[in-house]
């Protein structure tokens, strides 16, 4: 039956403030600083069928747009008997997972007896057990070997807290009371998304909330679709490189090729590279993710729920490390390849689209952890990320230090990490340089640096772009590569595959430098107003060569101001 | 010597409010503020009203200077002064960007990177000196940026929070050589944690405060070359009012004035009709913004986002913007969904009933179709206003209506009621988010637009009244002029609480109200009582949000402290012992940290009703009656009864359908709600 105008409107607006409640939720009660300051959670509702989202709250976490409709339609494979009162806890990167750190908590809502809908929410947490602190294992070369993996289990049976589960897990991470904390947020969490939809239905009848759903997916598709009508009709081909794997100095490859017909889109990965040793691997739910996410910061207006999926069909093979199968290890996926897999996207979509485009973002999270002993305080895992610059866009310069495209996630302060555990940081600032050069400049990457001050801790870093650099589009130039150092006993130790090590041994005094991507830049540099390129040199972002060099600008030395007319001399000269 | 004056200085109008206690009498004035100079509107306003400047006894002052400096981008040249190694956390932020998707947006800190420096020094998170400060350093620091020009600099070093001492030694430093430059020192604007929120609070201060500060002489000195020997005070974001020479040093606490006075106001007047909760919502042209009052007071926040990258954490009145207004614009997307907001035609070009070049319809446009406001009477009582009706409509018609299908009446009444559930939800968000169920709160609505949609509120909600005060729109200057003096006060202790030693939460706590004492005592005013609120911020070990706990009055125990939290956490989370079942006991087992200690210095000032100002009308219902006015409701336009608001006879009930109108607002009932005008001059407004 059709729904009018005015009520679809009305329970699309609801459904979504029933998710933005779950999110907020969760994002206050959490223990993982990750999930409360960091906002790597997400929250939605989901069809009682097939799992298709039905909508996910506004504000939750990019990568998990796709990833949780997965996860939903695992538990209603993997579960026999649902009843009411249950939660379940999974995952399984295999089971409509990311990485195993993303604990996903279903619930399925029953409404006058009836299984209705599942309400469902995942949060990182900031250890999984398993061989390195933190998760982000750079050497594992199995998912058992990454940490604790969960199937969907219960952790709530017919309303009562499942004490057995519950022992198990913590049994096998680090820091468990504060996992404690975080099941108890995302149980509350997926109450009030409960509570909420029951007063949605006795309010308006579950058979006009559902009509409105599935109008809603005709709708969100219809947008997409008119969107994609917008995408000029051909085959667009790009590729890009994950660095390596952790374990072998080979590049992984992902090769795309894009198709545009009318209003559908195919998205063949088929020729990318097979699935490796190491935990770059990406599990087919978190790769396609990042095609929608990369969509979705083109085209930022089209609501999240299943319509907007199906303008889109993949080819998507076991054969490639995109769609990697058990026991691979994966713990790089969410974080590193499917960041990848946006920058491919926005690679062979600039294209077509350029005015809708950005040159490729620093394209890592840069996954820091130190797990160690404090000799005045208890042990800990200190787990961080490092942002970079965007790429320059249609619109502006890239932003400086911004989050990945696949998340909101903030850094914690440095105060607070000082407060809390052995460490004291010696810099933190722009990375000078960093940003590739354009018309639009990229952002500029950051360098983060800290001192150990107590006892000994093993520290992991799982990054990326330390050898294939984030591209500049339409004449724009590359940003500079990551660049990570340890200072140990005052000797520099690089590590081999240079953004991915594991368990390096840190004692007193030793140091890590971390230095981030910038962005790429967007159209000719030569383009770019020399008034702009003296005040970034004014601002110390880069120097005198540089602006000379990548700009073709000379600054004159006395007053700090772009000499016009040498300036057009040496552009004339270069563009010749 | 007893004239109180109550002035809101805003965007657009100067309100100004004085009233003398002893002759009971009020008066107000409306001009239009004067950018530049707001203190010549100001005067301006004083002198139509023919204030006798010698009987002024207080001047209260509600004020956007600080919020346009701002977001305009015309605050002062400023310098940074950071610890070696960190210089950029202004411009770094927390790693975030402007839109959850897209990836345009660049960011401008307030403080560009070439006028930000380092000095040698450093101190532990434990406060202990690591690195001496290179006072050297400071002085050449203070030499270039002396050169470059800057009016004010900001001191902001890394774990200043846990020892401010070299942050205070390179402000002396600087004070003696350069007398004229304002410093601030981060941690004596916020002595808490997180460097990018503290640096962004100083340097949010120091950027505004050449502005402000010279602002407020030249208006003290404009008052007292007029002859008033009364004090000049400033509304704080807090809701309390401070002295000027403490907003001179302190103007970030301003940034929130004028929305904060409302709220105040809002508290005040509803307290008047015996109503101590309340989701108070303005909503004016673009935006709309909503605060809760419990018990009387409005609720507080720790701070805000004032745009992208710039957060600002003092106290104050917790207020929750929403894209959200008369002028919102609707339309139907391409997948056919109609959306209403957040943009917005703002007053420039307007709705298109405005005629003033606006082309896209707005909820403006969709209320003038369904009749609910007079063409004739527009709000705000604007002369040269007239409003196109037939533009509004066909509008309508062709960017919602032909869409959707719709004809252009059933298109309006669309547009409200997208709105309409769109800003309930946000009003229920705002109400649940802070624990509270808003089905045991009363509406407070006011803005120009606010009484529109009150009827649809109060149903969606299920709100058992709501409350429309006798003039929205000098709400604000009313707040100014009652609100009472307050100081807030905040320590970090970061600590277990079993750690903790009582006698230093005693220690901490007595220093607040000795700070606090000895300002009320600076400028004295006539006060019934000095309220001192204590309250702490917890957490469960390891999170990072703390709530905020009302401490017991009497003696403190640890024990007292966490059965207060523990209430205050369950509370806050919506939850009771009984939905928290097993859950709860699993809780127990983690440590209870505490953050912060908070206290409030209240300098409670005597109370006034604004009733007792009002002059109480001896018109009948039937004088008040204006005539009808065809309105939609439903599916068809049926003929309604239009009232003016000042002649409504106190204590008569009025009947949905009908429409009551005054110059700064319009109230419509709905059918099955009535309203009748209360003992306090409040339309009170429930459903029949």
């Amino acid at each position: 039956m059709a729904v009018d105008p005015i009520t679809l409107a009305v329970l699309q607006g609801s459904l979504e403030q029933i998710a933005d409640e779950m999110d907020a939720t969760l994002e206050r009660m959490a223990f993982s600083p990750v999930i409360s300051d960091g906002w790597d959670r997400a929250s939605g509702i989901y069809h009682p069928d097939n799992g298709e989202v039905i909508i996910q709250g506004p504000r939750g976490l990019p990568n998990f747009i796709y990833v949780m409709e997965f996860t939903v339609r695992s538990v209603i494979e993997w579960v026999t008997d649902i009843a009411p009162g249950d939660v379940y806890i999974v995952n399984d990167p295999y089971l409509g997972g990311t990485h195993l750190m993303d604990v996903k908590m279903v619930k399925p809502f029953f409404y006058r007896g009836q299984l209705t809908a599942f309400v469902a929410t995942s949060g990182h947490w900031p250890d999984i057990g398993g061989r390195v602190p933190g998760g982000f294992s750079t050497q594992a070369t199995e998912v058992y070997q990454e940490g604790l993996r969960l199937p969907p289990v219960r952790i709530m049976d017919r309303g009562r807290l499942n004490r057995d589960v519950l022992d198990i897990i913590l049994r096998n991470v680090r820091v468990a009371t504060e996992r404690q904390g975080d099941i108890i947020a995302k149980i509350t969490a997926l109450n009030v998304g409960t509570d909420r939809l029951t007063a949605l239905l006795d309010r308006y009848g579950k058979e006009t909330v559902f009509d409105a759903i599935a109008e809603m997916k005709t709708r969100s598709e219809q947008l997409m679709r008119s969107h994609i009508e917008t995408i000029p009709d051909g085959t667009y081909a790009f590729t890009d490189h994950i660095d390596s794997d952790g374990i072998e100095w080979e590049p992984l490859a992902i090769h795309l090729e894009l198709t545009v017909k009318g209003s559908d889109v195919h998205l063949d990965f088929s020729r990318s590279s097979p699935p490796c040793r190491g935990p770059l691997n990406s599990v087919r739910s978190t790769t396609m993710a990042g095609v929608y996410i990369a969509m979705k910061h083109i085209f930022p207006d089209v609501p999240i729920n299943a319509g907007c999926f199906t303008p889109f069909t993949f080819d998507l093979p076991e054969t490639t490390f995109l769609n990697a199968q058990p026991p691979r290890p994966v713990a790089g996926c969410a974080s590193e390849v499917c960041q990848r897999i946006i920058d491919v996207v926005f690679g062979a979509l600039s294209q077509a689209i350029p005015d809708r485009c950005y040159a490729a973002p620093m394209g890592t999270v840069t996954n820091l952890s130190v797990g160690g002993d404090d000799p005045e305080l208890d042990p800990y895992v200190f787990y961080s990320f490092i942002g970079g610059g965007y790429g320059g866009n249609y619109l502006t310069d890239g932003l400086t230090n911004g989050n990945p495209t696949i998340a909101l996630a903030r850094t914690q302060a440095l105060e607070i990490f000082e407060a809390r555990y052995p460490v004291l940081f010696t810099r933190y600032t722009i990375r000078e340089g960093s940003a590739g050069a354009g018309l639009r400049r990229g952002g500029f990457g950051v360098i983060f640096e800290f001192r150990l001050l107590r006892g000994l801790a093993a520290g992991s870093l799982l990054g990326e772009r330390g050898r294939f650099a984030p591209f500049g589009i339409l004449g724009g130039g590359a940003a500079e590569r990551a660049r990570h150092t340890f200072v140990l006993q005052g000797k520099e130790h690089r590590p081999a595959h240079i953004t991915k090590d594991e368990n390096v041994p840190m004692q007193p005094g030793d140091i890590l430098r971390l230095e981030t991507p910038g962005g790429g830049g967007y159209g000719n540099p030569l383009d770019r107003p020399p008034a702009l390129v003296a005040r970034d040199v004014r601002r110390g972002y880069y120097d005198h060569a540089t602006a000379r060099r990548d700009y073709g600008v000379v600054i004159r030395a006395d007053d700090g101001e772009a000499d016009v007319a040498a300036t057009a001399r040496l552009r004339a000269g270069r563009r010749a | 010597m007893d004239m109180l004056v109550g002035v809101d200085i805003g965007g657009t109008f100067t309100d100004v409010l004085t009233f003398d206690e002893q002759r009971c009498q009020l008066h107000v004035a409306k001009v239009p503020t004067t950018a530049g100079d707001q203190s010549r509107g100001l005067i301006a306003a004083l002198d139509t009203l023919r204030t006798s400047y010698p009987h002024i006894a207080l001047v209260t002052h509600g004020t956007t200077v600080a919020t346009n400096a701002i977001l305009e981008r015309k605050g002062s040249r400023c310098g940074l002064i950071a610890t070696r190694g960190f210089r950029d956390i202004l411009e770094l932020r927390r790693r975030d960007r402007p839109h959850l998707y897209g990836l345009t947006g660049s960011y401008e800190p307030l403080i560009p990177r070439d006028l930000r420096c380092e000095v040698t020094e450093r101190t532990s998170a434990e406060g202990a000196v690591l690195t001496p400060l290179a006072e050297a350093e400071v002085i050449a620091v203070g030499e270039r940026l002396a050169a470059e020009g800057v009016a004010a600099i900001v001191i902001s070093f890394m774990n200043s929070y846990a020892n401010p001492t070299h942050e205070l030694r390179a402000k002396a430093i600087l004070e003696a050589r350069w007398p004229d430059l304002y410093v601030t020192a981060s941690a004596d604007v916020l002595p808490v944690f997180r460097e990018f929120e503290r640096t962004s609070t100083a340097a949010v201060n120091a950027y505004v405060q050449p502005t402000v500060s010279g602002y407020l002489a030249k208006l003290q000195a404009c008052l007292s070359s007029h002859g008033s020997p009364g004090g000049l005070f400033i509304m704080q974001s807090n809701g309390g009012m401070m002295s000027a020479a403490a907003a001179q040093r302190y103007p970030v606490h301003t940034v929130l004035s004028g929305p904060a006075a409302g709220v105040i106001a809002a508290a005040n007047l509803a307290g008047q009709s015996g109503v101590a909760n309340l989701i108070t919502y303005d909503m004016g042209g673009t935006s709309l913004d909503v605060s809760l009052v419990v018990g009387g007071r409005p609720l507080t926040t720790g701070g805000m986002e004032l745009e992208f990258g710039i957060p600002i954490m003092v106290s104050m009145v917790d207020i929750h913007t929403v894209g959200a207004g008369g002028g919102s614009i609707a339309r139907v997307d391409p997948g056919g969904i109609l959306r209403v907001g957040p943009e917005s035609a703002g007053a420039n070009p307007g709705p298109v009933g405005y005629g003033r070049g606006g082309t896209q319809p707005t909820f403006t446009d969709a209320q003038l179709v369904l009749g609910r406001i007079n063409p004739g009477y527009p709000i705000g009582g604007a002369a040269d206003l007239a409003f196109d009706v037939p533009r509004a409509r066909a509008a309508i018609a062709e960017q919602v209506g032909a869409p959707l299908g719709l004809a252009p009446e059933a298109a309006a009444q669309a547009i409200i009621t997208v709105a309409t559930n769109r800003i309930a939800g946000s009003l229920r968000r705002v109400s649940v988010d802070r624990g509270h169920d808003p089905r045991d709160f009363a509406l407070f609505a006011s803005g120009g637009a606010g009484p529109l949609l009150v009827s649809a509120l109060l149903r969606e909600l299920g709100a058992a009244q709501a409350l429309v005060p006798y003039a929205p729109g000098i709400a604000s200057a009313w707040g100014c002029a009652i609100a009472d003096r307050q100081h807030d006060f905040v320590t970090m202790l970061n600590r277990r609480l079993a750690d903790l030693g009582l006698d230093e939460v005693a220690r901490c706590f007595a220093a607040h109200e000795a700070a606090g004492r000895a300002l009320l005592r600076q400028e004295p005013l006539p006060l019934v009582e000095t309220r001192i609120v204590r309250e702490a911020e917890l957490s469960y070990e390891g999170q990072t949000h703390v709530v905020r706990t009302p401490l017991p009055a009497g003696a403190l125990t640890h024990e007292r402290i966490a059965a207060s939290f523990r209430s205050a956490y369950l509370q806050r989370y919506g939850q009771t012992e009984e939905s928290f079942a097993g859950l709860g006991q699993l809780l127990e087992r983690i440590p209870i940290r505490l953050l912060n200690l908070r206290t409030a210095v209240i300098g409670v000032r005597p109370s006034l009703a604004l009733k007792d100002f009002l002059p109480r009308p001896t018109t009948t219902l039937h004088e008040a009656y204006k005539g009808t006015r065809p309105v939609y409701v439903t599916d068809r336009f049926i003929e309604c009864p239009t009232y003016e608001r000042a002649r409504l006879p106190w204590g008569e009930r009025v009947d949905g359908p009908a429409i009551i109108e005054q110059p700064d607002t319009t109230t419509w009932l709905e059918p099955g709600i009535a309203a009748t005008v209360d003992e306090a001059g409040n339309l009170l407004l429930e459903v029949a």
